[in-house]
């Protein structure tokens, strides 16, 4: 009340010897305290150095290695044991871009077929639907090699006996980036407010109707970017290809069902990096470049086309 | 009066005019035949998985009838194409869990450092950048980083530390070294995602505490994304134990029992890598052998990812 009183003045007092005593040691850290939130701080950043610095030593090496081989002749040479120096890729380019076509032609399908079924049709309290959604996520983390095996025990030989034939790793590289496209897939869906689909079909829409003019079309930026990813995995797998007959040493291009061998750019990278003659090397050093400037910039415009299209509801 | 006599017209008005039906008018054959033919795409990831179980069963069966299982998990010499062949598993099984162990070893204080980093301190224009980065190295296809470990980190390595390689250029450690590299991204990523889902209240209620930022990070997000992380940590073990072209190019063809990082060892992937592409005919042991050792991988890289899955779906429940 009146501020003259001597009960009052002793709170004011008291009050503001508090507030000051609060105010210092809120101040002020234990030195301690700092010290160790700088070091901390020191080692988080010196550990991310390393992984960026890591990055940029293979993309590196390979750039400095591979410079006296990178050339035209990469591109439109095939593989030679005799002269190294004159040696390319020419049938294990052609070979990759075949591969990468047949797994584009089964995995955009079948990936965004099954990522739909599981978002808007699938009733996920059933036992079947929980299934398929588990064995998706598992698919995902099985090793590449698992599914050369299965590649070379189901579709070369076995119930589809292909043969070692190029068919034979499209289908083996799609079965194994699929779970990559169904996860993206799903995500991009995902994402879509429930509100829209609602409004649709309150307009008396089918429910394909509205997958197909509401859902798809603002899930696409989403679902383009995962296949991206995914179909640059397919680019740079290798281990799967060598059980199911990616040769190395094929002179000739390659065609989708001759049975006369075909290559794949990683294959007869590994191939030219385990010879022991440096010009090998060179060349593998130059082929995988290629392949990181393929890759990254394939990569680089999936990354930019998710922040582009990034939608906020 | 009135109120009512409009209630009343509306009402005369109705069995005027049939109300109209809100059934679909026909039946609709066309959208039930989408349906089935979407679910039978999500249904071939379910044919995938038996293929790949009847694949790798089959063959291994006959395995098991011509080598003992204890002989085969238990015996310590790997020789399945020598005379007279044996087929203890174990020095294969030993050589993957080295080059793993060496990779874990180095990625996970890298990586865990890295996801405190994106998501405890980096603004978020440092995170855009940084992040993004991260993810191009998980796109590196690991025949770049088996070549890139063969060709320069092998011999550097050797000229400063030569007990890391006794067997020039091959070594276990400088395997899992370049494993390590290609599953940082990994832990980063999966990680930080973790963390991040860690609701903004427990860290300024922690703040308001008196927490440092360190205190913040290390006692208080990191614990509550426990799970998220241990998932990415078995995520990325699981990819470890079943690279396979790293293995290939440095790790060297040596089936060694031993977790020294400088011997050279041979892993599961490794065996089955090497071994499947030679054209081997079907139905003989070494052909056989390849799917036994296929079908322990499989085991073992599934008991890992079911775990991590499990790990994952616990945060998201707590947290979303």
């Amino acid at each position: 009340m009146a501020s003259g009183t001597p009960g009052t003045e002793r709170n004011r007092l008291a009050t503001a010897g508090a507030r000051a005593a609060t105010v210092t040691s809120l101040e002020r850290q234990p030195r301690g305290d700092i010290w160790m939130g700088n070091i901390f701080f020191a080692i988080l950043l010196f550990a991310l150095t390393i992984a960026l610095v890591g990055l940029a030593a293979i993309i590196l090496q390979a750039a400095i290695n591979g410079a006296p081989a990178f050339g035209w002749n990469l591109i439109t040479n095939g593989p030679s044991t005799l002269n190294p120096e004159e040696a390319g890729f020419r049938p294990a380019i052609i070979g990759t871009i075949y591969l990468i076509l047949g797994v584009i032609v089964l995995v955009v399908p079948l990936g965004i077929g099954a990522a739909v079924y599981l978002e808007e049709y699938a009733d996920g309290t059933r036992w079947w639907n929980r299934t398929v959604e588990l064995n998706v996520q598992n698919l995902a983390g099985v090793p590449s090699i698992i599914y050369g095996i299965l590649g070379l025990a189901f579709i070369v030989r076995g119930p589809l006996d292909l043969g070692f034939i190029l068919v034979a790793g499209s289908l083996t590289l799609a079965l194994l980036v699929l779970p990559t496209v169904i996860l993206a897939s799903r995500e991009a869906i995902r994402a879509v407010p429930p509100s829209i689909r609602e409004g649709s079909l309150a307009l008396g829409a089918t429910e394909w109707q509205t997958i197909r003019r509401q859902v798809l079309p603002a899930s696409i930026p989403g679902i383009v970017t995962g296949v991206i990813l995914a179909i640059s995995r397919a680019i740079g797998e290798t281990a799967p290809l060598l059980l199911v007959g990616a040769a190395t040493f094929v002179t000739f291009n390659p065609t989708f069902t001759g049975d006369n061998g075909y290559s794949a750019l990683p294959v007869l990278i590994f191939n030219y990096a385990t010879r022991p003659q440096d010009e090998f090397r060179v060349l593998a050093s130059a082929g995988v470049i290629l392949m990181l400037i393929v890759l990254l910039l394939m990569n680089s415009f999936a990354v930019w086309l998710r922040n582009r299209y990034e939608q906020q509801w | 009066m009135e109120a009512r006599d409009t209630i009343g017209a509306f009402g005369q008005r109705g069995p005027a005019r049939p109300v109209p039906s809100l059934e679909a008018p026909s039946p609709r054959y066309g959208e039930k035949l989408i349906k089935l033919s979407l679910a039978l795409c999500a249904l071939l990831s379910v044919v995938t998985t038996t293929a790949i179980v009847i694949s790798l069963l089959v063959p291994t069966i006959e395995f098991f009838g011509e080598v003992g299982i204890t002989d085969f998990l238990f015996g310590t010499n790997w020789a399945p194409t020598f005379e007279p062949a044996s087929f203890g598993v174990l020095p294969i099984v030993v050589g993957t869990f080295s080059t793993a162990l060496w990779g874990m070893m180095f990625a996970i204080p890298i990586g865990l450092a890295s996801a405190v980093w994106l998501s405890e301190y980096a603004s978020p224009r440092q995170r855009k950048l940084i992040k993004p980065v991260l993810e191009v190295l998980a796109g590196i296809p690991t025949v770049a980083i088996g070549i890139f470990a063969l060709i320069f980190l092998s011999p550097q390595i050797e000229k400063v530390f030569p007990f890391m390689v006794n067997v020039p250029p091959f070594s276990a450690g400088i395997a899992g070294l370049a494993i390590g590299l290609m599953i940082v991204p990994i832990i980063a990523s999966i990680s930080d995602d973790a963390m991040r889902a860690v609701p903004g209240g427990l860290r300024e209620a922690a703040y308001g505490l008196g927490s440092t930022k360190m205190k913040v990070a290390t006692r208080v997000v990191f614990p509550a994304a426990i799970s998220g992380i241990v998932a990415s940590l078995v995520l990325a073990g699981s990819r470890a134990v079943g690279e396979t072209m790293i293995v290939l190019l440095v790790a060297g063809a040596s089936p060694n029992l031993t977790l020294d990082p400088g011997s050279s060892v041979l892993t599961m992937t490794a065996f089955i890598g090497q071994t499947a592409t030679g054209d081997i005919s079907t139905g003989s042991i070494t052909y056989d052998t390849i799917f036994a050792v296929g079908t322990l991988l499989f085991i073992i890289t599934l008991i890992l990812n079911m775990f991590a899955i499990r790990m994952v779906r616990k945060y998201r429940e707590v947290y979303e």
